[in-house]
């Protein structure tokens, strides 16, 4: 019997690893990555709760998070691609200017 | 206990991988590191009696959103991040303030456990075993999907539309008609 305390310790161990990813990392596939990290940590965290609570709700909340993470990869990448267009770099420093 | 030992296996994996995925200097190893992160969460959530979502994990996650991840990062061909001069010479890259990122994660783990510390009823077992009765059927999701969040799976399909045009429209090469 695991305690519902220690999936709230990995699902925070999570979050925390890609908020680190976040702001060290200097490339913008790297954050989009760290990003992905962070929603997952959360969804653990509501599937152990939906489980300790027993409901469903938590699972279907991560559904809703799953297609959110979907949405946000699709256009994040998208942008991305433009934004190498422009300066052939992935690094978050070299988009300083908001036109060129 | 097999079931604790598979616990503390497959957490070490996910904490593990997506340590490594910040880590790494090439993007690609960092977008294979996360699909073995999501294989291990995806076993926790099969412990945690969830296997519909486990199988979307694996479907969404690993085969869609990974798989449009490396199709970007070949697409680009950009895998190091560069040390140009002007990097080097920006002001955030000054020792200290580069590592502010690290103290900011670092505090957040303080908070974090803090707030664990804290919480009560926090002891009771979820598990294959435990917990009250919870229906994790794949029919009384879809009942309570389509009847309580009615509205919000709606929205969604709105989201998912709005999102692809977006897609679309940013990723289109600009100057053609």
């Amino acid at each position: 019997m695991i305690p519902l305390s220690h999936y709230l310790v990995v699902s925070a161990l999570l979050f925390s690893i890609g908020t680190a990813g976040v702001f060290l990392r200097r490339n913008l596939i790297t954050i989009l990555l760290s990003i992905e990290i962070m929603l997952n940590a959360v969804n653990l965290s509501f599937v152990a709760y939906g489980r300790a609570l027993g409901s469903v709700d938590g699972q279907i909340i991560t559904f809703f998070v799953m297609t959110v993470a979907a949405a946000e990869a699709a256009v994040g990448l998208a942008i991305v691609i433009g934004l190498f267009r422009h300066r052939e770099s992935l690094n978050p420093d070299a988009f300083t200017t908001l036109r060129w | 206990m097999p079931e604790t030992i598979t616990f503390y296996v497959l957490s070490a994996l996910a904490i593990g991988a997506s340590a490594l995925v910040i880590g790494q200097r090439n993007p690609m190893y960092s977008v294979m590191l996360l699909i073995a992160s999501f294989g291990a969460l995806s076993g926790l959530y099969i412990l945690l009696d969830a296997p519909f979502v486990a199988v979307a994990q694996i479907i969404i996650y690993a085969g869609a959103i990974m798989v449009l991840f490396l199709f970007v990062v070949m697409l680009l061909n950009a895998p190091q991040e560069d040390g140009a001069g002007w990097d080097r010479l920006h002001p955030l890259r000054q020792p200290g303030v580069a590592r502010f990122g690290l103290l900011l994660a670092l505090l957040l783990v303080t908070q974090l456990g803090w707030a664990l510390a804290r919480s009560t009823s926090l002891d009771q077992g979820v598990g294959v075993l435990g917990g009250g009765a919870v229906v994790s059927s794949v029919r009384e999701l879809g009942r309570v999907l389509f009847t309580d969040y009615m509205f919000a799976f709606e929205a969604t399909s709105v989201l998912i539309l709005v999102a692809m045009v977006g897609a679309v429209v940013l990723a289109r090469q600009e100057g053609k008609s």
